[in-house]
């Protein structure tokens, strides 16, 4: 590569990429509310509709969004989050670190499982399950261990939120006969 | 002796027994929880509010809120001081004295002098907020909406300008959050705004799977992903009681930190965080030997444990007057009213007396259940402390979605904890702070409905804002610190201030 040629892709290089993806992320935000915004009756200033103040704070959300997405090439936040464990030579850009599959996908997959079963299954089985999940998304958890602690915590929970707290929720759902 | 009848008043409910015991069983719980490492005292308070759901009196439920409150923020200093993790900025402060102290072998002393200085701040603030309050809830009936809205901006800015890193992506934040908040049904025409045609969105997003998500689980994905880097554990605590030479060193620290503590929380957006900053600014600049803090000063540990838990105190009073929140645990606070049938604001005082005065008084037995029962049972909340993380983190996601679920048994909400959860934890990453988007949520109908009401009163006219002197005053104060809080060479500065702390 040439050296005009090398400096010009270091130019397209965010110098920090957390900045990018914080921008990215509000503009999208603000680009989808702002377009299911302008669907409402906006109004004036007098009567605004139910689009009018949505509208206005998406519109302001993309702007921003824009300006920490530059900032990204121009001048990146410092990698002030000591607890980043940010590696020496990217100090002076907030780095977004690497993403680990395991533990993201898991543990937000427990909390999905709760949502989709506790209806049907019922508190008890949706509980283990939604333990078993999340005690998985450690990674280097084992089997074993992941059984007790989701079956200890299955029954702090009866004791806790059904004989404690009185909660009244089903313990089996419908499709246990319960 | 409307004061006095008032505060006697106070003391006859929170002093039943079983709102007694609901105060204890709050502090030994917020205790038990705010002790974990990472885990602040708002995702205590939003772990365990669903638990008051559940209660027939309201008083007893916001009693034991405001004890899971005081318990949590205890919690989290004994964190601090032991191992250094402090769960939430005003903690951070602590940490930097405290474990010092802790690891010269002074973590009793430490933890003992939190709590003193934290029940005499307390108990202070609490006169001042039982004097302060009524005269302003009066003032507040006056305010119109244009004012509501004023206060709103100048809660929301000064909430920018309180977060840690970059001041452009907390305002990012505030402005994400009132969108969230715009949600559900439109107030004044019924359509159903951003739902997706999802019938269970009609009522908005559940405040408390928003509040689960982004400070539980993300912290959860955070920590999974970044294993824990735990300080040195301090394991045994001896030693509890300061000497008589100690407790007179931190008689003046713990007195100025109680003015500072009571003035700045009545501020909307954070007071709680700048009060134990200034504190410790204020001790460390007419210290003898300034040299002392950051190697165990003594006063560096009461004075913003102190501010801290006066400025906690006197927090209710925009809550209570105007119903507006001055950080995320009161937001929380104002979710627990309103589930109990109570819209905080400033006719509550007039016409909910016993639960007002009933939260104040408890507010200060909670300060005194601290200190007669947290410091016997330190060798306890430290065993806590080494509770495996594998164990104490499916926990935590489990009680999260029982404790929303039980709230209206919408599973939808299980589904937002999960979203916010992964949208925290992606904004964590990219240095954007929670707390401004919680507080934007919160703030962001009020927001909106004050400023239609406040054009619809002046016809359209939206120099209204400015020509209302108070509510002129306060949108100027919220331009003055947005532009401090931008201004990059100021906030260089302030950096430099901070990290000269630790």
């Amino acid at each position: 590569m040439t050296a005009p040629a090398r400096r010009s892709a270091a130019r397209l290089r965010p110098r920090s990429d957390a900045d990018l993806v914080a921008g990215v992320v509000f503009i999208g935000f603000g680009l989808a509310f702002g377009v299911a915004a302008s669907r409402y009756d906006v109004g004036s200033l007098l009567r605004m509709g139910p689009g009018y103040f949505p509208l206005v704070v998406s519109s302001l959300l993309v702007v921003l969004g824009v300006v920490i997405a530059v900032k990204a090439y121009v001048a990146p936040d410092l990698a002030h989050l000591e607890d980043l464990d940010t590696p020496d030579e990217e100090k002076e850009g907030l780095s977004f670190g690497r993403v680990r599959w395991q533990p993201s996908v898991l543990l937000v997959g427990a909390a999905v499982f709760f949502a989709l079963t506790v209806d049907g299954l019922g508190l008890l089985p949706a509980t283990f399950g939604t333990g078993v999940i999340a005690a998985f998304a450690r990674p280097g958890a084992r089997p074993l261990r992941v059984l007790t602690i989701a079956a200890g915590l299955t029954l702090a929970c009866y004791v806790i939120f059904v004989v404690l707290l009185q909660l009244r929720l089903s313990l089996l759902g419908d499709w246990l006969g319960g | 002796m409307e004061l006095f009848d008032n505060i006697v008043l106070g003391f006859e409910t929170a002093l039943q027994w079983q709102n007694l015991l609901f105060c204890l069983i709050g502090v030994a719980l917020g205790t038990a929880v705010g002790v974990l490492p990472g885990i602040g005292p708002t995702a205590t308070v939003a772990m365990l509010l669903p638990i008051t759901f559940n209660f027939d009196e309201p008083v007893s439920a916001l009693i034991m809120l405001a004890g899971i409150y005081y318990g949590a923020q205890y919690g989290g200093s004994t964190t601090a001081i032991l191992l250094n993790l402090p769960g939430e900025s005003s903690a951070a402060v602590t940490a930097i004295d405290g474990h010092q102290m802790a690891l010269q072998g002074r973590a009793g002393h430490a933890l003992a002098v939190a709590a003193i200085g934290s029940f005499v701040a307390g108990s202070v603030a609490t006169v001042v907020l039982a004097v302060a309050a009524p005269p302003l809830a009066r003032a507040a009936l006056k305010f119109g909406a244009a004012e509501y809205f004023a206060l709103v901006v100048l809660g929301l800015i000064a909430s920018i300008t309180l977060a840690r890193g970059s001041a452009v992506k907390a305002l990012a934040m505030v402005v994400l959050g009132i969108l969230l908040g715009a949600v559900g049904q439109d107030l004044s025409s019924g359509t159903p705004r951003f739902t997706f045609g999802f019938r269970e969105l009609y009522g908005g997003l559940e405040f408390v799977a928003v509040a689960v998500g982004m400070f539980g689980v993300a912290e959860i994905l955070k920590n999974l992903h970044d294993p824990e880097q735990r300080g040195q554990l301090v394991g045994r605590v001896t030693n509890l009681m300061p000497s008589r030479a100690d407790l007179k060193r931190i008689v003046a620290p713990v007195l100025r930190a109680t003015g500072i503590g009571s003035a700045l929380g009545v501020l909307p957006g954070g007071g709680h965080v700048l009060a134990s900053y200034a504190s410790y600014a204020v001790e460390k600049k007419i210290s003898k030997n300034p040299r002392e803090f950051g190697r165990g000063a003594i006063a560096g540990v009461a004075g913003p444990e102190s501010a801290n838990n006066a400025a906690a105190q006197t927090s209710f009073i925009p809550l209570l007057t105007l119903g507006i929140p001055a950080h995320p645990v009161m937001a929380l606070m104002i979710g627990a009213f309103i589930i109990q049938g109570i819209q905080p604001g400033p006719g509550v005082m007039e016409q909910q007396p016993v639960l007002v005065w009933g939260l104040i008084a408890s507010m200060w037995i909670g300060n005194l259940l601290l200190v007669v029962l947290n410091l016997p049972l330190i060798g306890l909340w430290v065993r806590m402390l080494s509770v495996p993380y594998d164990v104490l983190f499916p926990a935590i996601v489990v009680f999260a979605c029982i404790g929303t679920y039980s709230l209206s048994q919408n599973a939808y909400d299980i589904l937002a904890i999960a979203f916010f959860g992964l949208l925290g934890f992606v904004l964590i990453r990219c240095g954007c702070e929670p707390a401004p988007l919680l507080l934007g949520f919160v703030l962001g109908p009020l927001l909106e409905e004050n400023a239609r009401r406040a054009l619809q009163i002046s016809h359209g006219d939206p120099m209204t804002f400015v020509t209302r002197p108070i509510s002129a005053t306060m949108l100027g104060l919220a331009v003055v610190a947005l532009v401090v809080a931008l201004l990059p060479a100021i906030r260089r500065k302030r950096e430099v201030v901070f990290s000269e702390e630790d």
